[in-house]
């Protein structure tokens, strides 16, 4: 089935280190911005469905021995905000669980508003102008 | 049903307890003159959890002794020779490890486990031997498993589930280091000190509470155990649940697993499913088996547990636990009898993986 790409925000909307909830063609999406690289995650724990957007984004705890406490990759994973699952930001996929956990991830990119003028694209909620970066969404 | 065979490996089975005069002779001068002054020596140092002659304390049919027969005679009656029994890994619950005076209890859990080594392993050597250690007085502790140590048959160092602290306080890792050290089993057997009320919401009023309460307590020591990071601290330590039944662990495996994918991050060395960690290095003892009479669910709750290795035969003998020679509960499949029986036992214990293997651990 191909792809529909949709322009779901503009990049100025979510700064660095922070994330936004948003709607595309019928699904809620939690969409980060990581240190400038944006990625989208269904915005529903696979667990039991709460809101990935609303969690926590946290680094990764990590010992090498009892007491000896470490946190490494800062800002890369996010809590689920009900039972406080971990989840990759950049894979959608549990810490605890990678192998059968995961949040389903969408590919999301930044396109420049002259380049989705001219494309098919599809943004239901506001105006796209040339000059603008946009937030894209495929899928 | 019966043990089918010849061979199996007891590991919970219990002495009597010595009295002072039997405990004499492993006594220096000065405390043995302190007992004898301050007239100690008439205590039976009986441990609260285990009142003599209470109905759960001992079987009545094996309260007697014959005429003309020593306990050791009695124990081979009752405990050894019925079941096939091939090692017995007995204990001593003595109340010397509730002494509030360190110095005191130290000097009695010694002459305890002289009295184990001298008055019955010298004399039956399908018996292995626990030692008694003073769990609150960390120094103590290691000093006794230290000194009883290069006796190859004493397999575990034993403490009660409910003491000063929860096991696996970073307070008592001297004693589990000594364990895992000399190779010797760390044992967490039934029973409480009494220095805390042994539930979370003070003291109960009945025998029945404080007897069907343990079981909970286990299930504290062994998250303890695991979020404390014992296991990861001590990479070769086993730790043996004594009189501790079994028929919980499947909701305490999926309750911990569940509760560590939320909250991990607390406890970061724990960095795989704790259901996991838990099979590998905790295993429980038979008797009592609290799982109704039925084979059938018996038989689905070892299913849930999913780990054929964690439960190791015993008799808890004195206790009542089962009626005649019935050792096992019906409805276990044949090859899990064996890995209970045998193969469990001689995996769980380095110092009896040594002894099969022909050297030292």
């Amino acid at each position: 089935m191909s792809k529909t790409r949709h322009v779901v925000a503009r990049v100025d909307d979510v700064p660095p280190g922070t994330r936004k909830k948003i709607a595309v063609a019928g699904r809620d999406i939690a969409l980060f911005n990581l240190g400038g690289a944006f990625f989208a995650l269904g915005d529903k724990c696979p667990h039991e469905s709460g809101s990935l957007c609303a969690g926590k984004v946290v680094g990764l705890a990590e010992a090498d021995e009892p007491g000896r406490y470490r946190l490494s990759r800062d800002g890369e994973f996010v809590k689920c905000s009900w039972h406080g699952w971990e989840f990759g930001i950049r894979t959608g996929q549990s810490w605890c669980d990678p192998a059968n956990t995961r949040a389903r991830a969408y590919e999301a990119g930044v396109e420049r508003g002259a380049a989705l003028v001219k494309g098919p694209y599809v943004a239901d909620t506001f105006p796209v102008a040339v000059e603008q970066d946009y937030i894209v969404i495929d899928l | 049903m019966k043990v089918p065979y010849p061979g199996a490996i007891d590991c919970d089975l219990h002495l009597p307890l010595p009295g002072m005069a039997q405990l004499a002779p492993f006594i220096d001068a000065f405390w043995r003159e302190q007992f004898l002054t301050r007239r100690i020596d008439r205590m039976d140092f009986a441990l609260t959890s285990f009142p003599a002659r209470t109905p759960l304390g001992a079987r009545e049919d094996w309260q007697a002794t014959r005429e003309g027969e020593t306990p050791l005679d009695k124990l081979r009656r009752e405990a050894l020779d019925p079941h096939g029994t091939r090692i017995a890994v007995a204990s001593i619950l003595h109340g010397a490890i509730g002494l509030y005076n360190d110095d005191m209890a130290a000097v009695l859990c010694s002459a305890v486990n002289e009295h184990m080594a001298r008055d019955w392993l010298d004399h039956e050597p399908r018996l292995r031997g626990s030692i008694l250690v003073v769990a609150s007085s960390p120094e103590h502790a290691v000093r006794e498993i230290e000194r009883v140590a290069p006796d190859e048959r004493f397999v575990q160092a034993l403490t009660l589930v409910m003491g000063d602290t929860l096991p696996g306080k970073r307070a008592l890792w001297p004693i589990y280091r000594a364990c895992e050290k000399r190779g010797l089993a760390l044992a967490i057997h039934a029973g409480s000190l009494y220095r805390q009320a042994p539930t979370g919401s003070g003291w109960p009023s009945f025998h029945v509470e404080d007897y069907v309460g343990q079981s909970t307590a286990f299930e504290n020591a062994i998250v303890a155990l695991l979020a404390e990071g014992v296991f990861n601290e001590f990479p070769d330590l086993r730790v043996v649940c004594l009189e501790s039944g079994f028929t919980w662990l499947p909701t305490l495996l999926w309750r911990l697993n569940k509760e560590w994918r939320g909250v991990r991050q607390e406890v970061p060395w724990l960095d795989r499913l704790p259901s996991e960690v838990v099979r590998e290095r905790v295993r429980l003892t038979l008797q009592p088996v609290d799982a109704p009479p039925d084979g059938v669910q018996l038989r689905k709750t070892l299913a849930q547990i999913a780990c054929d290795d964690m439960i190791l035969f015993s008799t808890d003998y004195p206790h009542a636990q089962f009626a005649g020679e019935e050792a096992l509960p019906d409805g276990l499949p044949d090859d899990l009898i064996r890995k209970i029986l045998i193969d469990n036992p001689m995996a769980s214990y380095p110092r009896l993986v040594a002894e099969k293997k022909g050297g030292r651990p």
